[in-house]
């Protein structure tokens, strides 16, 4: 007995030490920072004075703040077109590539690469693209007949829209992948079964797959809507949040008064926003997957 | 499968579908690759041609001498090379104890460190600039690398990989006096391959590509990684797309050699346990 005890005694030990540089790390880089960002976003500091204690003054302000509701209806539009585009055109690569179809690898490969590439590369190629004198894509309009093509990036109209064309473009093959090990996880006899029911076509993909997917589905939502809430890399090399503020993004206004204008406490509030947004929909996950969505 | 002449012809058409897709992925590597070769005139004349009959390499020798391109590129290497190495240690060594040992407080410390998942790295990142920078380690290697150095995703990947490993694999060691350092380095480390390398990939992959936070705490050239590098190229040069575009090239080429190489343990690196967030 005596002996069992120690034994147990000298794991607790062992776990402790074993733990030892996670929870150093832990603590001094996401545990406490988490704390001070909600502490911060009650200040107003710039760094070089010290922190001045102004109550919910920073969260009147943004909820007073012209540009922030500017931000935040960037934010959902980006968010509100990115999220959907990206579902439905990676579900239709799974659903293609899930038939077996021959080169599926090559596809798969081709798919995913934007998804590996840096973000600031992808960016400044696509800025180029888009280049409303010399670029590829008004060079293409001009050639099907569009003789006064959108200035792109330089357009308060078509600038957020190129930027989301871009997001869609980098995140398809994500969600092709994540879809596609759903869908491989959908036991051969349901189709079977559904065969013999007299199911093809679409009312088998209505009455089968759809609903046999719907955990892959709800889980490719929420990351998408947590990913898109987070575009600034984006924003940051195509427009500089620009012209006008008109691509300027909830992490954008983040960096660019924690970063550019050292209004760290104004900054942490908008950051706050975004946690509770982030936060709300992973509890949004973590409740409804268990209502919602069919598991087999 | 029952009408195999109708089958055909929707899978001849998803096919041609699939292979116009590709143009749209994966055309904008090629029109990188092919505006870094352009002479400078030709960029811009439009029409533009799409591939030129006179090409030149210049820009892969003047983007090292307009920046400090190949100082970044072995910061890069050295940065993504400590955090990989770092997170598969530091993340490990959490994993074991949550996976193999018993110790009061194991449920909700896990749970805690799943918790973290759900903060975005913008919320943390102001209060880590604030620490790294009273420590002085603005322009240093520690302070682009001891922040990335632990990773919640890396732990619970790991742990939920050891849980597989047979208990009494381990029972036995134990009897046999193995200590539980020799138990993790000479049993679980090792039948841990697969998992520790799908972690090696993400850990590496996602800090070549990080910008955010390397941006911040860096403020001379020499000390800036690849990513960064080349937004700074893109304030001096923007007009410059042949030189930015070489830019670009070299940054996505080691990735994507990488990836192309070992396509499915990256894939199944980046997807892994469905917990992802690039």
């Amino acid at each position: 007995m005596a002996g069992r005890g120690s034994l147990a005694r000298r794991d607790a030990v062992a776990a402790w030490l074993f733990l030892a540089p996670s929870l150093v790390l832990f603590i001094t880089f996401t545990g406490l920072p988490v704390v001070a960002a909600f502490l911060i976003s009650f200040t107003q500091w710039d760094l070089f004075n010290p922190a001045k204690f102004v109550g919910l003054g920073n969260y009147m302000t943004l909820a007073r703040d012209g540009i922030f509701g500017k931000v935040m209806g960037n934010t959902a539009y980006f968010v509100l077109a990115s999220v959907p585009a990206q579902m439905v055109l990676g579900l239709a690569c799974a659903l293609a590539l899930n038939r077996g179809i021959r080169g599926q690898t090559f596809f798969r490969v081709a798919y995913f690469l934007p998804v590996v590439t840096s973000t600031i590369a992808a960016a400044l190629v696509w800025a180029w693209l888009f280049n409303s004198n010399f670029g590829l894509i008004n060079a293409l309009l001009s050639a099907f007949g569009i003789t006064d093509p959108p200035r792109w990036l330089g357009s308060t109209t078509w600038a957020l829209p190129a930027v989301i064309v871009v997001s869609v473009w980098q995140n398809v093959g994500y969600a092709m992948v994540l879809f596609l090990a759903g869908l491989q996880n959908i036991p051969k006899d349901l189709y079977d079964a559904g065969a013999i029911d007299g199911a093809q076509g679409w009312r088998r993909f209505y009455y089968i797959t759809l609903p046999m997917l719907s955990p892959t589905t709800f889980f490719v939502l929420i990351i998408s809507i947590i990913g898109s809430f987070q575009v600034f890399e984006l924003v940051f090399v195509m427009t500089n949040a620009g012209p006008a503020n008109a691509t300027n993004t909830l992490v954008f206004y983040i960096y660019q008064n924690g970063f550019q204008f050292y209004q760290m406490g104004y900054a942490s509030a908008a950051a706050m926003v975004l946690f509770l947004i982030v936060l709300i929909a992973t509890l949004v996950q973590y409740r409804l997957q268990t209502r919602w969505v069919h598991y087999g | 499968m029952a009408r195999p002449g109708r089958n055909g012809a929707v899978d001849w058409l998803i096919f041609a579908v699939l292979l116009a897709g590709v143009i749209v992925s994966c055309g904008p590597f090629a029109w990188m690759l092919a505006t870094s070769i352009k002479p400078d005139a030709e960029v811009f004349r439009f029409p533009p041609t799409l591939f030129t009959t006179d090409p030149q390499l210049d820009n892969y020798r003047e983007i090292f001498s307009a920046i400090p391109f190949g100082r970044a590129f072995v910061n890069s290497l050295v940065v993504c090379i400590a955090i990989t190495l770092a997170q598969l240690l530091v993340c490990s060594m959490a994993a074991y104890a949550f996976a193999c040992l018993d110790f009061r407080g194991r449920e909700p410390l896990f749970l805690i460190y799943l918790a973290a998942l759900m903060v975005p790295p913008q919320v943390t990142i102001i209060p880590n600039f604030i620490l790294v920078r009273s420590l002085g380690w603005i322009d240093t290697y520690q302070g682009l690398i001891l922040p990335f150095a632990f990773s919640s995703f890396g732990t619970f990947l790991l742990r939920q990989y050891f849980k597989t490993i047979p208990k009494e694999l381990i029972e036995a060691a134990r009897i046999d006096g193995c200590a539980h350092w020799q138990i993790y380095l000479y049993i679980v480390m090792p039948l841990s391959r697969a998992a520790l390398g799908a972690l090696a990939i993400f850990a590496f992959v996602s800090q070549w590509n990080n910008f955010l936070w390397p941006l911040i705490v860096t403020t001379r050239p020499e000390m800036q990684t690849v990513t960064v590098a080349l937004s700074t190229l893109q304030g001096q040069y923007n007009t410059d797309w042949p030189l930015l575009m070489t830019g670009s090239v070299l940054a996505v080429a080691p990735v994507i050699a990488v990836f192309i190489l070992g396509n499915r343990s990256f894939i199944a690196g980046l997807t892994a346990g469905s917990f992802g967030g690039r």
